[in-house]
């Protein structure tokens, strides 16, 4: 178990990094713009890469600087820059419709991590890791697990959905990368394929959505009830 | 196996015309299921790895490949009447049999992954290849499915890759920080793992995979996709992927029993299953949409698989597989009809369909057997696998489920079958439009699918209760 015995350190930079990573999303979360939720995915992603490659050199896993220099290219830059070329073609700066105030969205988002604070302290104490930044890592994966949820539901927009989707695996990858860096090398780069997949049948759909729909809000789509 | 679907998805994608894709996917088609069956009985002498531990051919794998091949195979026919039909996307017909193979890919290729984390991206692929299938008729309201159907799936299967993750890191306090995360290893390191890290895990791939199998609350992009996409896809979509998902879930459960938190996994299963059949009957009861009408169908038998596997012992396992097997013929079946019904009259409102006896004597006659089959009437093969079911869960001891399920199964009768009657009896309004004719093609899967329905539900052979029963004992681990 890596994280059980690390120096101080290590340990600081780990959360110093997760902290980062969970605040860029409450920037997505209190934001309206969607070159700003991009801005803020893109450099989580990069975060989350220079942390792969930080429990890579203090762990001993030579295979993380890969995943690293991978999810660099892959969702710090290819992945931001599709949806930038989305959101160009569309022509929507921002959401129109809320059903929720970026700033309510704040406050939940905060209960959110509360929440998940109570659920992994308690995971901590059973498993004998308190205090250690498992459970910090187990937190931030949680809350933004959540935050990725509340964006799904809070927000209309197609684009902001693929990048609450992305948001929720970002976290995912987060915590993998914490708890399991151990986990075989060629999950991670399927799943980061995967990814990317994802994301290309999403700007297939989008471009279908504003052809035949007329609109990229899912507020439109109600034909189908019952 | 893997090889035909994927020659076929790569010849249409060369080949770029409808007459030669068409054939490609049917071989793919017939090659599948002749393999199927000889692997299924394969299966039986002790699991087979492959490829380094990737791949595994065990029997509850096996069993929901040949549920896949069967489905594959009748869509595969009917998709040759029912797609020459849509003249308007005739130039596309070759991308339709690239992705309709390369979906078939997919589930097979997510029942035969040994390995948890690959099976969750075989999942996934699924997903990404059926939307596009969802989407294929292009109308705004196929888009709104397949954007309904993408959002949701994605979001729940993240969540199954969340619960995936906290799998291996409490297998990772046993085994060591590195390990292949294989069904086996980790049931075998189950009895060592922190069970309340389990349980959590549990329930989010539990969420994740029910979201694609469609249990209830988290069915919301079922009756949508179901409805909107061409009938062969829909069937593949009830037939094939909510087992191929459905797998999973069973393995995680499994891994549960080991870790000796069955019976709350258990009970949880069972919950949903029963709020699965409460969804579905009520959405059966008032419904206009003769595909919603059997989307909604597809949620209560998915209910009553879960409620199976819930159950377990070898009379739940076996009554939940046989379930799989009769509701992929039967779902087929009354896809078929409803595509064909929907294609001749023009519609896809109940109320609009009249008349459907007088019309089609013979493909009626077809449907409406696959009606009463559906909803569990006896001689049909569904009856004696919920029947089975029953019988488990009484005695497992989930009575208020098994009395749950009495009640609803009975409301969903009444409900599915008064449909029927409008349909079939009620007077036709006077102005009626000429009914397009309806393919050859497009009739015999029906009399493919319901022959074997009916045969399995007068006899149930032996050598299949056999089969059952063993892969009953694989699933069923030490703590009973």
């Amino acid at each position: 178990m890596l994280v059980a015995h690390l120096d101080p350190l290590a340990s600081s930079i780990f959360s110093l990094m997760v902290i980062t990573s969970l605040l860029l999303a409450f920037v997505m979360l209190g934001s309206r713009w969607l070159n700003n939720y991009l801005y803020a995915f893109g450099a989580e992603s990069w975060v989350i890469a220079a942390l792969s490659a930080v429990i890579g050199f203090y762990g001993g896993y030579p295979e993380l600087y890969f995943i690293a220099i991978l999810t660099a290219l892959f969702r710090g830059l290819l992945l931001p820059y599709w949806v930038w070329r989305m959101i160009r073609r569309l022509n929507v700066a921002r959401e129109i419709h809320e059903i929720l105030q970026p700033s309510s969205a704040l406050v939940i988002g905060a209960f959110c991590v509360i929440f998940s604070l109570v659920v992994s302290y308690r995971f901590g104490q059973s498993l004998d890791l308190a205090g250690t930044v498992a459970v910090l890592a187990l937190t931030v994966m949680l809350s933004m697990t959540l935050i990725g949820f509340l964006m799904l539901a809070v927000r209309h927009e197609a684009v902001s959905q693929v990048l609450g989707l992305l948001l929720l695996e970002n976290g995912v990858f987060l915590g993998a990368q914490i708890l399991i860096p151990g986990m075989p090398i060629l999950i991670e780069i399927v799943i980061l394929f995967d990814l990317l997949i994802v994301v290309a049948c999403f700007g297939v759909l989008v471009q279908y959505l504003v052809a035949h729909a007329g609109s990229t809000s899912s507020l439109e789509l109600k034909r189908l009830v019952g | 196996m893997l090889i035909a679907p994927a020659a076929a998805a790569v010849g249409c994608l060369l080949v770029r015309t409808p007459g030669a894709a068409e054939k490609f996917n049917l071989a793919a088609s017939i090659v599948v299921f002749v393999t199927a069956i000889p692997l299924t009985i394969l299966s039986a002498s002790g699991p087979y790895h492959y490829w380094s531990d990737y791949i595994v051919l065990d029997m509850p794998g096996a069993w929901v490949g040949l549920c896949t091949a069967i489905v594959y195979l009748l869509a595969s026919i009917y998709a040759v009447g029912y797609m020459r039909l849509l003249s308007e996307e005739g130039e596309k017909l070759w991308s339709f049999y690239a992705l309709f193979s390369g979906f078939a890919l997919t589930v097979l290729l997510s029942t035969i992954m040994n390995n948890a984390g690959l099976y969750w991206i075989a999942i996934e692929l699924t997903t990404l290849v059926s939307t596009f299938l969802v989407g294929f008729e292009r109308a705004a309201e196929s888009i709104e499915a397949a954007w309904k159907y993408i959002v949701i799936v994605s979001a729940g299967i993240s969540l199954a890759l969340l619960g995936t993750v906290l799998f291996y890191w409490s297998g990772s306090f046993v085994l060591g920080p590195v390990y292949d995360m294989t069904w086996n290893n980790l049931q075998l390191a189950a009895a060592k793992m922190n069970s309340p890290l389990v349980g959590l895990a549990y329930m989010l791939v539990l969420i994740g995979y029910g979201t694609k199998v469609g249990l209830a609350p988290m069915h919301s992009w079922l009756p949508d996709a179901h409805s909107e996409s061409p009938a062969p896809v829909s069937a593949m979509l009830s037939g094939a992927l909510l087992n191929g998902a459905m797998l999973g879930i069973v393995r995680y459960l499994t891994i549960c029993d080991a870790a000796g938190i069955g019976h709350i996994a258990r009970t949880v299963i069972v919950a949903l299953g029963v709020l699965s059949l409460f969804v579905g009957a009520l959405f059966i009861v008032r419904q206009d949409g003769i595909k919603r009408l059997m989307a909604y169908s597809s949620v209560e038998h998915m209910g009553v698989v879960a409620l199976g596997f819930g159950f377990g012992g070898p009379f739940g396992v076996a009554g939940a597989l046989y379930h799989m097997l009769n509701h992929s013929l039967n779902k087929s079946l009354m896809f078929f009809g409803a595509g064909n019904v929907m294609r001749s009259f023009g519609t896809k409102n109940i109320r609009e369909i009249r008349g459907v006896w007088a019309r089609f004597p013979v493909q009626g006659s077809l449907w409406l057997a696959g009606a009463a089959a559906i909803t569990g009437a006896p001689p049909f093969g569904l009856f004696l696998s919920e029947l089975v079911i029953l019988r488990a869960g009484l005695e497992r001891g989930f009575d208020w489920a098994v009395y749950a399920m009495i009640l609803l199964l009975m409301i969903i009768f009444v409900g599915f079958l008064n449909h029927f009657r409008e349909m079939y009896f009620d007077p036709e309004p006077q102005s009626q439009t000429r009914l397009l004719p309806i393919s050859r093609w497009c009739v015999a899967p029906m009399w493919f699918a319901l022959a074997p329905l009916l045969l399995f539900g007068i006899w149930w052979p032996n050598a299949l209760w056999d089969h059952f029963m063993n892969i009953g004992r694989i699933l069923t681990v030490a703590h009973p």
